[in-house]
């Protein structure tokens, strides 16, 4: 089996959303994931510039410029959503209220540590944005990220050599190879593609990898 | 009688100087009080020092005041957007100062200008470039970094509705920094889309209470 795309690791996060959780999703490919949510499952979904209950994208020609999401794109809101001001919405995160946030990530140490906003270019004005707020307040964290870079450098590290988002916050991570938890300081793998064996996921890996009993294979649908 | 409204440009930003700090509303596109950017623009001030979550979005307002090199500084969360290229361009060349901070920290420090917090404790940015040179403190055995208040000579706000003690509702999510911007500076003032009767706006839904803005102004926004 060949590795998974964006659609599917998006997929594979969805399915580990919990009834009734109140989630943030980063810009990027974790926006993704409210595709994928199975539709007997209510979960509620919050934006950082004030929405709590933020719906899917609106139909060409009814967007509205003044509702967005975080990556400034146009949304709804489902029945029951509420709205708040920006020092609310960080109070929410920040005082612990998520249960799940989902953001991408440029490297992730094996004691959770994320490095997601600046890399060691100086030339390019760094952002960072809500990002290190959401790392420290979300009760988990969850990374989607390819496995490794796109000239093949591994993204998964012993430690990070970009600047840090935040330390020890990350939970879970969801590659295109792998499922992978934080645990005890060490990358528990949980999952990986059918066709990939341990040995060859610890070659694109910049840490030791730890299994528990048996770690199963990661099956996600054609997507 | 207490009257809030005002009816042109020059005297929603009287008392701004050169030099001036300014806190601009809106998240991206979404509230930010374009017409009154362009005021401060088409007024000529200069060396300002803008407090907004980005440096601006597309074509207008904050982009304006970039391009025609009146700003100096800014404080935001996330300089750059997909469809700008001058804040990277103002700030590779030197032009143009930059001080990054966290998107809730921004607006905690300004709601702590607002709310008379001499600073405060967030575990935010902990261990990481951001938490140089401030002071960090354990409690109950976690780390936090302390955070100073942020106020500002003016703070410029686009709302729905204002009446004339200046209370103000907002539309969906171009609330975003207004109701903690409104509090934070010297002086406040609003382009609201319209304005209503005293007591049109019932008291559960006023967002900012009045007490918190200096002007008000009717702006067909573009």
């Amino acid at each position: 089996m060949t590795k998974l795309n964006r659609k599917q690791i998006a997929w594979r996060v969805a399915q580990d959303i919990p009834e009734g959780a109140y989630v943030n999703l980063g810009i990027g490919a974790p926006e993704m994931v409210a595709n994928y949510l199975p539709e007997d499952r209510e979960v509620i979904i919050h934006s950082e510039n004030g929405l709590l209950g933020m719906g899917p994208t609106p139909p060409i020609g009814e967007e509205n410029p003044d509702l967005i999401n975080a990556g400034k794109k146009p949304v709804t809101l489902v029945d029951g959503a509420s709205i708040f001001h920006h020092t609310d919405s960080f109070a929410m995160i920040r005082g612990g209220h998520l249960d799940i946030c989902v953001l991408g990530a440029f490297q992730v140490s094996e004691s959770g540590d994320l490095a997601n906003w600046a890399t060691l270019d100086n030339a390019r004005p760094p952002g960072v944005g809500g990002a290190m707020d959401l790392a420290v307040g979300a009760k988990e964290i969850f990374i989607i990220t390819d496995h490794c870079t796109r000239d093949g450098q591994p993204k998964l590290l012993a430690q990070c050599t970009y600047p840090l988002t935040g330390n020890g916050v990350v939970t879970r991570v969801y590659t295109d190879y792998a499922l992978i938890e934080i645990k005890d300081n060490s990358f528990l793998v949980r999952e990986i593609i059918d066709g990939t064996s341990l040995d060859e996921l610890q070659k694109i890996t910049g840490a030791k990898l730890v299994v528990e009993n048996d770690c199963s294979i990661l099956n996600t649908p054609d997507l | 009688m207490i009257d809030k409204r005002v009816y042109d440009f020059d005297t929603a930003l009287d008392g701004m100087v050169d030099g001036a700090s300014i806190m601009s509303a809106g998240f991206g596109a979404a509230g930010a009080p374009q017409e009154l950017l362009e005021a401060v623009l088409d007024q000529g001030y200069r060396d300002l020092v803008i407090i907004s979550n980005n440096a601006g979005e597309g074509e207008r307002g904050l982009i304006k005041l970039l391009k025609e090199r009146r700003i100096a500084k800014v404080i935001c969360s996330f300089p750059t957007s997909s469809n700008s290229e001058i804040t990277k361009e103002l700030y590779s060349a030197g032009l143009l100062e930059l001080e990054v901070v966290p998107q809730g920290t921004l607006s905690e420090r300004m709601r702590s200008g607002g709310a008379g917090i001499g600073g405060f404790y967030t575990r935010t940015s902990v261990d990481t470039p951001l938490d140089e040179g401030k002071e960090l403190r354990e409690f109950n055995g976690e780390k936090f970094v302390l955070e100073s208040p942020l106020t500002a000579d003016f703070a410029l706000i686009k709302a729905r509705e204002a009446d004339r003690w200046g209370n103000l509702t907002y539309n969906l999510s171009a609330r975003g920094f207004g109701p903690t911007m409104a509090m934070a500076a010297k002086t406040t003032v609003v382009q609201v889309d319209r304005f209503v009767d005293l007591g049109d706006i019932e008291p559960e839904h006023v967002i900012t209470p009045g007490i918190y803005v200096n002007r008000v102004m009717e702006v067909k926004s573009r």
